[in-house]
């Protein structure tokens, strides 16, 4: 049978670059986690009720809900540089 | 990813079920492949206190693991000792496909979603060469760049890649400046969103009846060969250019949308029209040949005719019906638009969009109250972005405007059978030189 040869449509993908994740903690008990809204689709609704796991499972553990400054399609450093001054980890969601 | 990578944050992110293969690609192709995550049930929105506390106490819908234990291990389980950090993987994308029989070639492009599922012409380097011989700019130029949402990285693609893809589509090499030019315009005709959207593309100037495109009977319908391929030819080259189109990975619209087949292409009936094309109210002049980008392409409302007693309250409702994060372009027959004329004495498409915006109105508590306004309105308008911060201002039951004047456009198309006329929702993107391509 014979053989066609044909191009190849796909375009040229980036260059993938590893990104560092961050030392994790040994521990949660004192620590002050942040819980941050996404702002999309009742996202806040579900941290309450996470918010509230919290409170009646690890008492230990503070945590603090915050929402995105604006839309979730915008960066937010001043919400990261709070969350990097004043906390200790994150819960962020949720992202769909 | 942000969060934890740039700012040292330990991070769990919280996703639902659905977008579980979605959300694992983002994070290989952002770099973090090992990035923490936990999933809950869909959907979130709309479920009570009670509902989303047993998503809490209830088991990741990946893992099976409790959804807490995912939680609470994402933020304490050390990374993993074997975890590069620093490490640059060089990806490309060979120009040509293994030889084959015909019939496995045809298979293979549906197999991997680089077809629309509708047969298409193979791209033999005879056949591009073809389509390559209708522009000046040479086969390795860069056109452009694109992605399917803005959280997947931006492929780039060249002259020679495009006519591929129009070569697939079944185009005639002579329509490549039109293709051309919506490559370049970087606007994806198969962007990725839950809400299935499309894209409308507009043709303006005289490639119109160069390339006898219709803007008259069936204008927007299966009945014209350029405007079915170029459509056709924008949704492909989008698709694979882009780094694909997949269902559940790269493509997560709910329902689809079938008006991505040949996203709405269509030429503006200059001729017919009473008032200035599309591409010249955009800065162009009337002698220069342009293609017009929409998208977020999802809604139509549509009536007969510009009625003498209550055509104000016909248009309104159209308008009213509208989710109001939709834009609207209205699509009037060439009747229709001389019927504005004589009704509201709209003698520019400008005066026509005034009224429209400002009687396009909805009481304040209901606007706030959509979801697609919570979602991408409401967080701008609290972050003190005009003019959505000042409408948050009004009382509930005052009637405030849906709509920016900049988002409301005006285009005539048909051939006068009769004074029907539309309202797509839809958001303009941009006007492309098709002349530049040439």
């Amino acid at each position: 049978m014979a053989k066609l040869t044909v191009l190849n449509p796909m375009g040229y993908p980036p260059k993938i670059t590893r990104k560092p994740l961050a030392p994790r903690l040994s521990s949660l008990e004192g620590k002050t986690i942040y819980l941050v809204d996404a702002r999309f689709d009742d996202s806040e609704l579900l941290l309450r009720e996470m918010q509230g796991w919290f409170a009646d499972n690890m008492p230990a553990v503070k945590t603090k809900l915050v929402q995105l400054s604006s839309v979730y399609t915008k960066d937010d450093p001043k919400t990261w540089e709070e969350i990097k001054r004043n906390g200790d980890a994150a819960i962020i969601g949720v992202g769909h | 990813m942000t969060l934890d990578s740039t700012y040292g944050v330990p991070t769990v992110s919280l996703h639902t079920r659905p977008f579980a293969p979605a959300v694992r690609s983002v994070i290989r192709v952002n770099g973090m492949p090992r990035a923490r995550l936990a999933f809950v049930p869909q959907p979130v929105m709309g479920k009570t206190p009670a509902e989303l506390r047993a998503y809490v106490d209830g088991s990741d819908t990946i893992t099976g693991r409790p959804v807490m234990q995912e939680v609470i291990e994402g933020l304490t389980r050390p990374i993993e000792a074997d975890d590069p950090t620093d490490m640059v993987y060089e990806r490309t994308t060979p120009r040509l496909v293994e030889p084959d029989s015909e019939e496995n070639l045809h298979a293979l492009f549906q197999e991997n979603h680089w077809s629309d599922q509708l047969p298409i012409i193979l791209p033999t380097e005879e056949r591009v060469a073809e389509m390559l011989a209708h522009t000046s700019h040479p086969a390795d130029e860069v056109v452009g760049h694109m992605r399917p949402t803005m959280f997947r990285e931006y492929w780039e693609y060249t002259v020679e890649k495009v006519a591929v893809n129009a070569v697939m589509a079944g185009a005639r090499p002579e329509y490549f400046p039109v293709i051309l030019a919506l490559a370049a315009s970087g606007a994806s005709a198969r962007g990725s969103t839950t809400s299935s959207a499309a894209a409308m593309v507009v043709v303006n100037g005289p490639i119109r009846n160069e390339l006898a495109m219709n803007s008259g009977i069936g204008a927007m319908g299966p009945y014209n060969h350029a405007t079915a391929t170029i459509g056709r030819a924008y949704g492909l080259l989008s698709q694979n250019l882009q780094g694909g189109s997949v269902p559940g990975l790269t493509y997560l619209g709910s329902q689809g949308n079938n008006y991505a087949y040949n996203n709405v292409a269509f030429a503006e009936n200059e001729e017919r029209s009473p008032w200035e094309p599309f591409h010249v109210q955009h800065g162009l002049k009337a002698e220069e040949s342009a293609v017009s980008v929409f998208t977020g392409c999802r809604s139509t409302a549509f009536t007969l005719g510009v009625r003498e007693t209550y055509w104000r309250e016909h248009v309104r409702n159209m308008l009213r019906g509208m989710d109001p994060h939709e834009s609207p372009t209205f699509l009037l027959d060439p009747i229709t638009a001389r019927q504005f004329i004589d009704r509201g004495g709209f003698n520019t498409k400008e005066k026509l969009v005034a009224w429209v915006q400002d009687n396009a109105r909805m009481p304040a508590g209901e606007y706030w109250d959509y979801q697609l306004i919570q979602n991408y309105i409401y967080p701008r308008a609290t972050f003190g972005e005009e003019p959505w911060a000042s409408k948050l201002k009004a009382a509930p039951n005052e009637l405030i405007p849906m709509f920016r004047t900049e988002d409301i456009h005006v285009v005539v198309v048909g051939g006068e059978t009769n004074g029907y006329w539309r309202i797509m929702g839809c958001n303009y993107q941009k006007t492309v030189s098709v002349d530049a391509w040439r």
